[in-house]
């Protein structure tokens, strides 16, 4: 078995760095348009800081709509697009477009949720003291919703390393793509085995590093 | 220097609209120590939240110190809460800041700068006897340190009003009458006006001037305090001056029979 695993070990390698090229694309793009986007949609709910009923249902829905795409369908309807943004449909850069537009709304949402936790009446003290609108958004939702954003990021990070083993479909490689082609395709079990070990152990870092961040942000209890 | 005139506000509610407060005028003297009492659902924190405007009035005006804060633009307004200091049932202080960044928070809203900051917070806590706490996060607090945090965060910005949100109804008996004598100090030492909405009759016979008792919206009473001969005329004002809740209970309990 071992021998398996050492004869394809560069490969693996390879493998790993093309799922870590995708995820730190994909995150960086989901946090930077995920933040600003599930921060808009907190400010204009019915009844929030800057209430915008229409608008909200607006952008609610589309958000609602790309969430809505299973991934593998999202991944070839927008061949077209991804053509035109990165020049091409196939290979890891490629994939990387479906993965990002995907991550940004299931962000978003999260960066809401997180948001509509914050204690109403943390933010009012602060209207009380005169803050305005960019003053509130950065001292004291992102300050008070901040152990909670370092969750949002571990739970992406760990379902986006699950959406990145479909890339194989379209040549995108990684680690999943590993495992279907070696494991499943060839029947090498103790390959397929190896391959999930490892991917296991990736989540669990993922996950320890992000409880770790959290407990260090959170000072409410 | 407070001079409420005609103040209404109504929500639309699931059950139709919700007249929260109906045509109030209020007028509050510099130095005065004023009372604004009623049960829940009375709207008296309405009216309080509408004297900084964070709940805007349908109708009416508000003038502090003479300026219309109604008629004021959104960035006006800001700067003018500053010499508005709130405080809150719940405290509200940010959990993720220590204490002395608490206290910090308005001064950075302001946009004081670093060392003047640092100055003034150290001060602020000396004054509500919390220096050795700079450093604790809220979380490690008892209600009643929180609620001086509270008061050191709303004195930062030395303001000459400080508006209270039911400030000791989460607090227990001993700490509430500490935090009223201290709300008193600081009224006869730094002449702050302060306002005091509560539900509690001992908060009004401890420390205020001025009463006005609200129900269902109205102001049903106004009542001077140290007028000693006054005779509570609404109902609602004998019940609360009496302070029969006990005896109340009784009697409800053998109408129940």
């Amino acid at each position: 078995m071992l021998d398996n695993i050492i004869a394809v070990w560069p490969e693996i390698v390879t493998s790993l760095g093309q799922t870590f090229y995708m995820m730190v694309i994909t995150l960086a793009v989901a946090v930077l348009v995920g933040t600003p986007l599930g921060t808009l949609l907190y400010l204009i709910r019915p009844g929030s800081i800057i209430s915008a009923p229409r608008l909200y249902v607006a952008i609610d829905g589309i958000v609602n709509v790309i969430r809505s795409f299973p991934f593998l369908i999202l991944l070839i309807a927008i061949i077209p697009f991804t053509r035109l943004i990165v020049g091409t449909a196939i290979g890891t850069t490629a994939v990387v477009v479906p993965l990002a537009i995907s991550a940004i709304p299931e962000f978003a949402r999260l960066i809401e949720q997180t948001l509509l936790d914050v204690n109403r009446g943390i933010v009012e003290a602060a209207e009380s003291m005169g803050a305005n609108t960019r003053q509130i958004i950065w001292k004291v939702l992102f300050s008070e919703s901040r152990a909670g954003i370092a969750n949002a990021i571990t739970i992406i990070s760990v379902s986006f390393l699950s959406f990145s083993t479909v890339a194989g479909l379209v040549g995108g490689g990684g680690i999943g793509d590993f495992a279907i082609r070696y494991g499943y395709y060839r029947y090498q079990t103790d390959i397929m085995i190896a391959t999930v070990i490892l991917i296991v152990i990736i989540v669990q870092i993922l996950q320890t590093t992000g409880n770790f961040t959290v407990r260090r942000l959170n000072k409410k209890n | 220097m407070i001079s409420l005139k005609n103040l209404s506000k109504t929500y639309a509610t699931k059950d139709g609209e919700l007249q929260a407060v109906k045509s109030v005028s209020l007028e509050v003297a510099k130095g005065d120590i004023y009372g604004i009492i009623g049960f829940s659902g009375a709207g008296k924190s309405t009216l309080l939240r509408m004297i900084n405007l964070l709940e805007r009035p349908d109708t009416g005006s508000v003038h502090v110190d003479g300026v219309d804060l109604t008629s004021l633009s959104k960035k006006e307004l800001l700067k003018r809460r500053l010499s508005l200091g709130m405080i809150f049932q719940h405290f509200n202080l940010l959990s993720n800041r220590t204490v002395s960044q608490n206290v910090s928070f308005p001064l950075e809203i302001a946009g004081v700068p670093k060392a003047k900051r640092k100055k003034r917070v150290a001060e602020c806590l000396e004054i509500v006897g919390l220096s050795d706490k700079a450093n604790a996060y809220p979380v490690k607090l008892s209600g009643g340190q929180k609620q001086r945090v509270g008061i050191a965060r709303a004195l930062a910005t030395q303001p000459n009003v400080l508006l209270c949100d039911e400030p000791t109804s989460a607090l227990d008996p001993q700490t509430t009458e500490s935090i009223l004598a201290f709300l008193k100090e600081l009224n006869e030492k730094f002449g702050i006006t302060i306002i005091i909405v509560t539900h509690e009759m001992e908060v009004i016979k401890t420390i205020c001037n001025k009463v006005s008792v609200m129900e269902n919206g109205h102001i049903v009473e106004r009542i001077n305090m140290r007028d000693s001969t006054f005779v509570p005329q609404s109902k609602i004002a004998q019940f609360l001056f009496r302070n029969e809740i006990e005896f109340q209970g009784k009697e409800e309990i053998a109408n129940a029979r």
